[in-house]
C-alpha cells in the first residue's frame, strides 16, 4: 500500500499533517487529516478564578485571541448570572466585527485569493500573497495591509492590545469608548465597508466571470451534504457575538435550535487515537463515522455554513450579495465547500457594515459599561461565531466563582469530520490509477481543507504567502519514491 | 557587513509571537535588509533535515518561542542552540514556561482524562485516548508525545537572551532589531524590557499602598487615574519587570505579570507575597492575631496561579508533586 503525506507546515512535526494512504491499485484508500497538537486548557483551567479565564483561554490561540476571549466573555456572565450594559455589549460586539474583519481579510487574501487569482496549478513561487499583488496591483494589496491595521487597531485600543486583549470581564468591558476613539472607529470602518466592495468586485471578476473557475467551485470533488450551524439573531439572520444556535439539514430545513446554556442536549464528541482533536456531531444522530448526509452526525460550521444555517444577513449591501450568491449557486444551502470563500467575503462585508451602524450609535460611548455582578457563581456557557465557526466555552465553578469544571468545542473541531472528508473526496478525484501526482493536483487536494481556514493552519495567516505543503509518497514496501513541495528551491 | 543568518522558531506557543513579528509592519523590512531568513517553518520552506545539514553555529540568531513540552520540542531546541550562537528566548512562554506552563499543576494522565474522557461533550465510554502510535487498517498513525511538565526554554538549553511579554511589544521588538542591525548586543543573560518594576512607568498616581480588603476584577470599578493595588485590586505590577508601556493597565484591568520577574528577582510569585503581605499590612505579622492574618490571606484566590500566572515552570518550586 502507498502512502502519501501532506504536511501543511514545513515541518513533519507540524500543527497539522494529512495522511494519504493508497490501495494496491494506486486508488485513494483513506485519508487521515491529523492534529498532532493538544494544549490541555480544560485542565489547567481548573482551580483559576472564573473571572481570569477572558484573558487566560486566549492563548489557546495566538491568531484569533480574540474570539476566545469573547467567548470567555460570555461564559463568566453567564457563570455570574450578569447581564453587561447595552453600551458594553456593543463595545464587545464592534471590538469582534473587527476582529472577523482582520482575520477574514488575512485568510483571503493571503491563503485562498491566489488559487483563483493565479490558478489553482500556478508556478507555487508565485501563487502566494506577492504574486497575488502583482497581478491585482501594488494598490490593492496596499489596501489589504492598511485595512487589515485598521482592524488590529480597533481591537488594540478596546482591548489594551491586540493580541491577547483584556478588556472583558463579567458584567462587561474594562473601558468606554471615548468620543475621539469613536470618530476615529467609524473612519476606518466607513473605509472598511468601501474594502468589502472591493473585494466582492475581486471575487466576481476572478473566480465568478471565470467559467472554469466557477465549474470548479460547483463540481463534485469540491461537494459534501452535510447538517449547517451557525448563530442567529430573533429574525435568524447571521450574527457573530449573539444569539441562539441554529441548525439546518441538507435540505436547508430546521433542524435543532438551541440557547447556547443547552448546547450539551445537542452536542456531543467522539474520540479517535489518531488525532489529538475531538469529532462532534449531533447527538440526537449520533457519530456514524466520516460519512456524508442526513443519516450522519456530522454538522459543518464556518463562513458558509452561517450563511446556510441563516435565512440572511442583518445589513443591507451584506444581503443582497447573501441572495445574489444563492441564486447564483442553486439556492440555499450550498454544499460547495469551495464557495466558504464567497461566504467569508459576505461575511466581511456584513463585519464592516455592521462596525457602521455601532461606531453610530450614540450609546456606544456611554461611559456606563459594567455591571457588578451580585449573584452566586455556578455554571455558564458562552457561544460566539468565531472566524472559523461556533465556539463553545462551558464553565463550572464553586460557590466563590473558583472554576472547577471547563469545556472548550472549538470552531476547527467541529468541522473536523467535515475537514477529512472533503479532504478524501478531491484525493479519490484526482490521485487515480496511473495518473502521476502532480504538485498543481496537490495544491487541489489542499484546497479542500484550505476553504475550511482550518485553525491548525491560522498562524500563517498574516504571512506574505501560503501554507507550505509537502506530499510524501511511498510504494508498498514504505520506501519514498516521489516527493513533491509547493516550495521549489 | 554581512547579513545575519536568523532563524524562527515556535514550540508549544499560540502563534501569537509569530503574528507579533509581522505586526512590527515596515520594520520587517529592515529585518529582511540586515538577515536572510534561513529557518521560518511557519512561512518558509525550509526543514529539519536543513537545519540538520548546517555548520553548528552557523545561525547568528534564532528566536525561539514557545514553551517546551514534548520529546520533539526538546530535539528541536537541541538542534537549534547547536546551530546558533545567540539563542534568544521570544515570548513569554520560551523566556518563563507562560501560560501553557500552568499545566505543572497538573500531570498528562488527569489533563487526557479531563480533555477526552469527562468533559461533559465527550461520548467516549470506551476510554479511548490519542495515542503515539495507531496502527489502522491501512498502516500506522504516529502522534508525538505530550510530556507531563513544561519547561522554559532555559532549561533544556542555554539561552543568551530573552524577549518578554506575551506577546512581545512592538517597541521592543524594533529595539532587538536595532541592537542587531548595529551589532550592539547588551551582555549575555539580558532581558530586553526595562530594568524597573512595572509600576516605574505605570501612568496611575501612586500614594500609600495600605489596605484591608482586596477585590477581585469584577468586584468593583476601579479608578482610572489611581494605582489599582491601592484600590484593593491584586496587580502584578510591583513583581514585574516593566517594558510593556502598561498597556493592560491603560486598558483598566491589573497586570498579570507576563513580562516575567524584576531584574534580580528569579522568583516572580516569592516577590508579589512580600509585596501584598507588606501592603495588606503583615509585615509586623507577629503583632497580629493569627485569625486576622488569615482572613487577610484567604481573600486573595489562587494566590500560586495569579502570581504565577506566566512563570510557573521557571519558579523555585516549579510544579505541582503527582
Amino acid at each position: 500500500m502507498k502512502r502519501i503525506v501532506i504536511d501543511p507546515f514545513t515541518r513533519l512535526e507540524g500543527h497539522g499533517r494529512i495522511d494519504i494512504f493508497l490501495d494496491d491499485d494506486g486508488n485513494v484508500a483513506n485519508a487521515y487529516l491529523r492534529v498532532p497538537e493538544f494544549r490541555g486548557f480544560e485542565k489547567f483551567c481548573e482551580g483559576r478564578p472564573v473571572e481570569e479565564l477572558p484573558r487566560i483561554t486566549p492563548r489557546i490561540c495566538g491568531v484569533c485571541p480574540s474570539a476566545h476571549h469573547m467567548a470567555s466573555a460570555k461564559a463568566v456572565d453567564a457563570v455570574f448570572h450578569v447581564d453587561p450594559p447595552s453600551a458594553a455589549k456593543k463595545v464587545r460586539e464592534l471590538y469582534y466585527s473587527a476582529h472577523m474583519c482582520h482575520s477574514h481579510i488575512a485568510h483571503f487574501y493571503a491563503l485562498a485569493a491566489p488559487d483563483f487569482v493565479l490558478g489553482p496549478t500556478a508556478d507555487p513561487a508565485e501563487r502566494n500573497l506577492l504574486g497575488l499583488i502583482a497581478k491585482v496591483g501594488l494598490e490593492t494589496g496596499t489596501e489589504v495591509i492598511k485595512h487589515r491595521a485598521y482592524a488590529q487597531d480597533i481591537q488594540a485600543v478596546i482591548g489594551g492590545k491586540a493580541t491577547h486583549s483584556v478588556c472583558g470581564l463579567p458584567g462587561g468591558v474594562s473601558k468606554a469608548v471615548t468620543e475621539d476613539e469613536r470618530r476615529d472607529f467609524e473612519e476606518k470602518s466607513k473605509s472598511m465597508v468601501e474594502f468589502g466592495k472591493l473585494s466582492l468586485k475581486i471575487f466576481d471578476d476572478v473566480v465568478l466571470k471565470n467559467k472554469e473557475y466557477v465549474d470548479l467551485v460547483v463540481s463534485d470533488m469540491y461537494t459534501m451534504k452535510s447538517y449547517y450551524m451557525g448563530l442567529v439573531d430573533a429574525s435568524n439572520k447571521v450574527n457573530f457575538y449573539e444569539g441562539d444556535v441554529r441548525v439546518v439539514d441538507s435540505d436547508g430545513k430546521e433542524f435543532a435550535k438551541f440557547k447556547p446554556a443547552n448546547y450539551l442536549d445537542y452536542v456531543a464528541e467522539h474520540v479517535e487515537p489518531w488525532t489529538y482533536l475531538k469529532f462532534p456531531f449531533l447527538k440526537s444522530i449520533g457519530w456514524k463515522g466520516l460519512v456524508e448526509g442526513k443519516d450522519s452526525g456530522v454538522y459543518r460550521v464556518a463562513p458558509l455554513a452561517r450563511l446556510n444555517a441563516a435565512d440572511g444577513m442583518a445589513t443591507p449591501l451584506a444581503q443582497a450579495e447573501y441572495e445574489r450568491m444563492y441564486q447564483t449557486l442553486g439556492g440555499r444551502p450550498v454544499h460547495h465547500t469551495l464557495a466558504m470563500h464567497w461566504a467569508r467575503l459576505i461575511e466581511t462585508q456584513y463585519a464592516a457594515e455592521r462596525m457602521v451602524e455601532l461606531c453610530q450609535d450614540p450609546e456606544i460611548t456611554d461611559p456606563n459599561v459594567r455591571t457588578i455582578p451580585t449573584a452566586t457563581p455556578d455554571e455558564g456557557v458562552g457561544i460566539i461565531e468565531a472566524p472559523r465557526g461556533t465556539l463553545i466555552h462551558h464553565y463550572q465553578t464553586d460557590e466563590h466563582g473558583m472554576t472547577k469544571k471547563v469545556n472548550l468545542i472549538v470552531a476547527t473541531g467541529n468541522n473536523n469530520a467535515a475537514m477529512c472528508m472533503s479532504i478524501k473526496k478531491v484525493a479519490q478525484a484526482l490521485i487515480q490509477k496511473g495518473k502521476e501526482a502532480t504538485e498543481g493536483m496537490l495544491n487541489m487536494i489542499e484546497m479542500a481543507y484550505r476553504a475550511y481556514d482550518p485553525c491548525i493552519a491560522c498562524a500563517t495567516h498574516s504571512l506574505p504567502g501560503q501554507l507550505p505543503l509537502e506530499v510524501v509518497i511511498y510504494d508498498a514496501k514504505g520506501k519514498e519514491v516521489k516527493r513533491l513541495s509547493q516550495y521549489l528551491s | 557587513m554581512a547579513k545575519l543568518k536568523l532563524a524562527i522558531y515556535w514550540s508549544a506557543s499560540c502563534g501569537g509571537c509569530d503574528v507579533a513579528i509581522l505586526d512590527i509592519k515596515e520594520k520587517i523590512l529592515q529585518v529582511a535588509e540586515i538577515a536572510d531568513i534561513v529557518f521560518w517553518p511557519i512561512a518558509l520552506d525550509f526543514k529539519r533535515h536543513h537545519v540538520e545539514a548546517m555548520e553548528d553555529k552557523s545561525i547568528d540568531v534564532c528566536l525561539f518561542n514557545g514553551a517546551v513540552r514534548t520529546s520533539e520540542q526538546e530535539e528541536m531546541a537541541e538542534l537549534l542552540r547547536a546551530k546558533t550562537k545567540t539563542m534568544v528566548a521570544f515570548g513569554s512562554c520560551a523566556h518563563l514556561g507562560g501560560i501553557p506552563g500552568l499545566s505543572n499543576f497538573s500531570n498528562r494522565a488527569q489533563a487526557f482524562e479531563r480533555a477526552y474522557v469527562e468533559a461533559q461533550s465527550c461520548d467516549n465510554p470506551d476510554k479511548v485516548f490519542p495515542q503515539t502510535i495507531t496502527n489502522v487498517a491501512e498502516g500506522e498513525l504516529e502522534l508525538p508525545e505530550w510530556w507531563d511538565t513544561v519547561k522554559a526554554l532555559n532549561q533544556v538549553v542555554d539561552v543568551e537572551y530573552y524577549i518578554p511579554g506575551c506577546p512581545p511589544t512592538v517597541p521592543i521588538i524594533s529595539q532587538v532589531v536595532d541592537a542587531l542591525a548595529a551589532g550592539q548586543l547588551p551582555p549575555v543573560g539580558t532581558v530586553f524590557g526595562s530594568d524597573k518594576a512595572l509600576c516605574e512607568e505605570c501612568p496611575r498616581t501612586k500614594g500609600e499602598k495600605k489596605i484591608d480588603k482586596i477585590y477581585r476584577p469584577h468586584e468593583i470599578i476601579p479608578d482610572p487615574e489611581k494605582c489599582l493595588l491601592e484600590q484593593g485590586i491584586i496587580c502584578m505590577g510591583p513583581a514585574t519587570r516593566g517594558g510593556c508601556d502598561a498597556q493592560c493597565i491603560k486598558a483598566n484591568m491589573p497586570c498579570r505579570g507576563c513580562f516575567g520577574p524584576t531584574p534580580g528577582v528569579t522568583d516572580q510569585g516569592a516577590k508579589m507575597v512580600s509585596a501584598v503581605a507588606s501592603i495588606l499590612g503583615l509585615e509586623n505579622e507577629k503583632d497580629l492575631p493569627a485569625e486576622r492574618v488569615e482572613e487577610l490571606m484567604d481573600q486573595i484566590k489562587d494566590p500560586a496561579g495569579t502570581f504565577y500566572r506566566f512563570a510557573l515552570p521557571t519558579a523555585m518550586i516549579n510544579r505541582k508533586r503527582m
